[in-house]
């Protein structure tokens, strides 16, 4: 009885999502660049990854900084080729929480696993992007809009948190990864129930 | 590294930034988007904050973390959102937690009573019984959540609201380094347990 909640969210999660690209009115690239900061379930794991090679140090910074918004692309561009169904959400939201709760309890990662997480959620949540994208006009375009996007974010807020010494700071960060578990949470019981 | 040399002030407020761009994107997608977004962010947002039984419980725990000081003061709001959300996680599975209100109203007598004592048990135990309440809340809000909200704003709405409640409660709990200020807490705190007490009734009656 206990896999039959995720048996039924598996099979909700495989309906498309929707393409949410925001028209800003200044063509495919800049909606591109705009729908990181505007979507909440695409900035959320990606900032989460961000604060946690960002507290790991700047050489871990360094490192997601080149591998996020590139295994992100590759991602995209793999489902805008492919176009099979991606991760499932409740997928999505458990990486979410768990990589929220790795930033809240400030474990130190070796660097290989803070880069494979950064790819691997790079791959699967660019996938999702990439063929939600694909039936949308300059969606290559927009898809490297939301690369840049993504390596912007990544430099600003990797490059703040590398250089925070002050306990306080550092404690700001955790505060923010436990936020950013508690939404995967829910965000997973939400993908559970929209399942039922 | 090479800008060791930043100027402290400007670092921390260079911190805040992506707190903040992370409350206003989501404040400025519900502006831009239809207003079934705007509701997302905001119905989370009011949820915590609209129940006086659960806002006193909220803002009692950042009162007791700061009674009891280092660890606990960031070891409560660090582990608390996670907590609630998992109760709240089950609340949206369906999981039924019998006694809710009555939990709830337990919670706020409870913790009350903590900070009215003053109550110094090892850390262990005060996360436990924090933990214990913070599931009852996170699971009435989980089963109280309107079906056609957007999600993802709808949990970032109430998990700010949740933080910021707390971190309300370990604002006003930097008074206990006075004499004075160690009284009114414990004041506060007779008042929160007297709250709970009278919405106990209520969920008995």
């Amino acid at each position: 009885m206990r896999g039959l909640p995720l048996a039924i969210g598996l099979l909700a999660a495989a309906t498309p999502a929707q393409a949410h690209l925001m028209n800003s009115g200044f063509g495919p690239f800049y909606d591109g660049l705009a729908h990181p900061l505007l979507s909440p379930e695409d900035l959320l794991p990606a900032l989460a990854v961000i604060l946690l090679a960002g507290l790991g140090g700047a050489r871990q910074g360094r490192c997601v900084l080149a591998t996020l918004p590139l295994a992100w692309l590759a991602g995209m561009a793999g489902g805008w080729a492919i176009g099979l169904p991606g991760a499932p959400a409740w997928l999505i939201a458990v990486a979410t929480a768990a990589i929220g709760a790795l930033v809240a309890s400030d474990v130190r990662l070796p660097l290989p696993l803070v880069v494979a997480i950064a790819t691997a959620l790079g791959a699967l949540h660019g996938y999702d992007n990439g063929r939600d994208l694909a039936a949308t006009t300059g969606a290559l375009v927009a898809i490297l809009g939301i690369a840049c996007s993504l390596f912007a974010i990544t430099s600003l807020v990797a490059g703040q948190v590398t250089v925070l010494k002050a306990p306080w700071a550092r404690l700001a960060v955790r505060i923010g990864g436990s936020w950013i578990a508690a939404v995967g949470l829910l965000m997973f019981g939400w993908s559970m129930r929209a399942g039922l | 590294m090479t800008n060791g040399a930043t100027k402290p002030g400007s670092s921390r407020i260079a911190a805040l930034l992506p707190m903040l761009l992370l409350i206003w994107s989501t404040r400025a997608h519900a502006h831009i988007l239809s207003g079934d977004a705007a509701g997302g962010f905001v119905s989370g947002f009011e949820h915590p904050i609209s129940g006086l039984d659960h806002m006193v419980a909220m803002v009692s725990v950042g009162l007791w973390g700061a009674q009891l000081g280092a660890p606990a003061i960031w070891a409560l709001p660090v582990t608390f959102p996670i907590v609630m959300a998992f109760g709240g996680m089950l609340g949206l599975m369906g999981v039924p937690l019998p006694g809710t209100e009555i939990g709830i109203a337990l919670s706020a007598i409870g913790l009350g009573a903590v900070v009215a004592t003053e109550a110094r048990p090892p850390l262990i135990f005060a996360a436990l019984l924090v933990g214990f309440f913070a599931i009852f809340h996170g699971h009435a809000h989980g089963t109280e959540l309107p079906p056609d909200e957007n999600g993802v704003l709808y949990s970032i709405g109430f998990v700010v609201a949740t933080g910021l409640l707390h971190l309300t409660g370990i604002g006003i709990g930097l008074i206990h380094r006075w004499k004075a200020g160690e009284v009114a807490l414990r004041l506060g705190g007779a008042g929160v347990a007297a709250t709970g007490c009278f919405f106990l009734w209520d969920a008995l009656t």
